[in-house]
């Protein structure tokens, strides 16, 4: 049964914004996955690294965070081609978003690997820990929950960062609204809607943030 | 290697040319950011009931919508919709303002929240009305413990600020790739254009550093001494 | 040679320099089972460097560690990890783990280090807390907890491992007046059931009614040995005895005020 009939114009729209939702979907997990694993590589480095590796990191990430996101993807997709390199919009976006995102998470990671004191080590070699026992059952609760906080919103700004994706041509959520606002000539309706994809996905995301947090709290902790 | 550099050098003054406009772009965004953040972050603590309702609805729309789906929203759709005219740089600076607004506004609430409640008390007992005491107690302090976040902000907004090329405003980005398009010499104009960011990012960073310096209270961290 | 002469651990001529600056120079303690010993002096005299050259969290530069007669392998991790499993530390600043709660504080040891099941090592830490007089606080986490129990929380996690020896370094410094009381009962507690200590501590009552030998550190050097029975009595002129007048004074001096 028919309840609601679409004009050609809404049925365009959500048949193009769902298919780029999945594109979108498809940019956004690996390069926060990607993000997330170069910010715990590069944090650890930036935190405990030998003086000259710490350099080099810090080095990216002050880069990375130095330059806007849209230089970086245009230097991967239109100016390596220069160097003889090519990537596909896909894969130029999801490099992108990986090495940026990873430069940001770098920080809170360096910072909550920082922020644990010289005492929980001790506590721990007190009891003959190993090294490696610390680290597991000491140093990676601890950090975790100190870096939870500034993680979770980075991926939440990368799933609004993954609008740029259009800019290399990769067609998501923006790329495809742009098509049929370009199309009908309706921009309004089109980025309201698209507004409001963009508004669900990032709401769910603090949802989720907010339930992971809540489940890690321990009362007091962080606190100094 | 010759080609590439002189591509670079040819282009640089239409590039810096560029750079005013990304200039003004971003203090024009920060001031408008600063306006509202102060006055949403006012209501958002003090206000009734509806008003922090309305509010946080528009810090939930500006902090959750993408700057790109926002430009197109607001420059191609909503003000030629409303029949407004306005030109590319100041729609972007208006959209790039009223997002820095919505960010700026939680700093500015975070840092109201964190002075301690005598304050507010100490100044109604004087005699201060609750606007004096906002004015004259409140944000001054709550404004000093901000600088730090605020200029996050700023870098935030200068980087975001490169997306203005999409409806045609024209700063580094949009002249950058206006020359690569004819010289086909892609990489080294990228390249020259995120040296020219990280030189702003640097320059205002260090800006709001040595405000940091200059408006510091011997002792004054904001927090509750214990 | 008998074997209750030999010490549970001992620690011979034992150095130690940060940054070109001589902390330790030579120290040797040795420690009957059943023993206690006070070490006391001005801060920055090397009680806590010693302590904590003793189960090794610093490496000595020179001299060696024995356990039980046997000496620990300095360059091997293994036999570290080893020594301070059987040497129990009590910090100043207690250290307990942040993201745990006070019953976990104690299991994580046991079951990472000892391979303890974890029924096993629950059962282990709630009895040490009940040891302590915290059997009703097992839930609560550091932050919820006041320093006097904190410090105890140390005591049973370090207890709960079966050490040979207890050092404890300054174990009631960092405590408000009015806690320390119910962490120095503890100790005492211990004490009467014949644990080996060796403590670093500014508290007159355990100086003088639980040492069996006093241990006067200045300078890196331990420049007075002896009980407190000899070492303690006014008038005698002993370093040791001049600096517990001071600490009383100082103590009083707190109470008057």
């Amino acid at each position: 049964m028919q309840v609601l009939t679409l004009s050609p114009f809404y049925h365009d729209l959500l048949d193009a914004l769902n298919r780029g939702l999945l594109m979108s979907v498809a940019l956004i997990v690996p390069s926060a996955c990607g993000g997330v694993l170069i910010g715990i590589l590069a944090g650890t480095v930036r935190a405990f690294g030998r003086p000259w590796m710490r350099s080099i990191v810090a080095a990216y990430a002050a880069l990375f965070r130095g330059t806007p996101l849209v230089v970086q993807l245009f230097v991967l997709y239109y100016g390596l081609p220069n160097l003889g390199l090519y990537l596909s919009p896909y894969s130029a976006a999801v490099i992108g978003f990986m090495l940026c995102s990873g430069a940001y998470q770098s920080e809170y990671v360096r910072g909550a690997l920082l922020s644990i004191k010289k005492g929980q080590y001790l506590g721990a070699q007190a009891l003959g820990f190993s090294a490696w026992q610390t680290l597991q059952s000491i140093i990676v609760p601890q950090a975790i929950r100190r870096a939870i906080h500034g993680c979770g919103n980075e991926i939440i700004y990368l799933i609004k960062y993954s609008s740029l994706a259009y800019i290399v041509t990769c067609m998501e959520l923006t790329g495809e609204g742009k098509t049929i606002a370009t199309e009908y000539f309706r921009f309004t309706e089109v980025f309201a809607v698209i507004a409001l994809y963009y508004l669900t996905l990032v709401s769910l995301a603090m949802l989720a943030l907010k339930k992971i947090e809540k489940i890690l709290f321990i009362p007091g902790f962080g606190r100094n | 290697m010759h080609a590439q550099l002189n591509a670079v050098v040819d282009a640089f003054p239409y590039l810096l040319f560029g750079a005013v406009n990304t200039a003004l772009i971003v203090l024009a965004a920060m001031g408008i950011g600063l306006v509202i953040g102060v006055v949403v972050a006012i209501g958002l603590v003090y206000g009734p009931g509806w008003l922090k309702l309305l509010l946080s609805a528009y810090l939930w729309f500006f902090r959750g919508v993408p700057i790109l789906a926002l430009l197109f929203l607001f420059y191609f759709g909503l003000f030629s919709y409303l029949n407004i005219q306005i030109n590319a740089l100041a729609a972007v600076a208006l959209v790039l303002g009223c997002t820095t607004g919505a960010y700026q506004a939680n700093i500015f609430r975070g840092a109201i929240m964190s002075l301690p409640r005598g304050q507010f008390r100490a100044a109604s007992a004087l005699g201060m009305s609750d606007v004096a005491a906002i004015r004259s107690i409140i944000l001054p302090q709550a404004l000093r413990i901000s600088i730090p976040a605020w200029s996050n902000e700023y870098s935030i907004i200068l980087k975001d600020s490169a997306l203005a090329f999409v409806i045609g405003a024209p700063e580094i980005m949009a002249r950058a790739q206006f020359v690569a398009s004819r010289t086909y010499q892609h990489l080294p104009l990228y390249l020259a254009a995120g040296l020219l960011y990280f030189l702003l990012t640097w320059a205002g960073i260090s800006a709001l550093r040595k405000l940091e310096h200059k408006v510091r209270i011997p002792g004054y961290s904001g927090e509750e001494q214990t | 040679m008998n074997s209750s002469e030999i010490p549970v651990l001992q620690a011979d001529k034992v150095s130690k320099s940060f940054s070109g600056q001589r902390i330790l120079n030579g120290v040797s303690v040795g420690l009957k089972r059943g023993e206690i010993k006070v070490l006391i002096g001005p801060s920055g005299g090397g009680k806590s460097t010693l302590l904590q050259c003793i189960n090794c969290l610093v490496l000595p530069d020179e001299g060696s560690i024995s356990l039980a007669g046997v000496e620990v392998d300095l360059h091997n991790k293994k036999s570290l990890y080893q020594l301070r499993q059987q040497v129990g530390m009590i910090f100043q600043d207690f250290n307990l783990f942040d993201h745990l709660n006070a019953l976990d504080n104690i299991t994580i040891a046991l079951r990472k280090v000892k391979k303890i099941s974890r029924t096993a090592a629950e059962k282990r830490a709630r009895l040490e807390l009940e040891q302590v007089g915290l059997g009703d606080k097992t839930d609560l986490y550091p932050a919820q907890l006041s320093g006097g129990q904190k410090q105890r929380v140390a005591i049973a996690r370090a207890l709960a491992m079966d050490p040979q020896v207890l050092l404890l370094d300054e174990p009631t410094s960092a405590l408000d007046p009015e806690l320390i009381g119910e962490v120095i009962a503890v100790i005492r507690n211990l004490a009467g059931k014949g644990m080996t200590m060796l403590m670093a501590t500014h508290q007159i009552s355990l100086i003088s009614t639980l040492a069996d030998e006093i241990l006067f550190m200045e300078a890196g050097v331990i420049v007075e040995r002896g009980a407190p029975s000899l070492l303690l009595v006014p008038g005698c002129g002993s370093k040791s005895a001049g600096f517990c007048d001071r600490l009383s004074e100082l103590a009083d001096g707190e109470c008057k005020c």
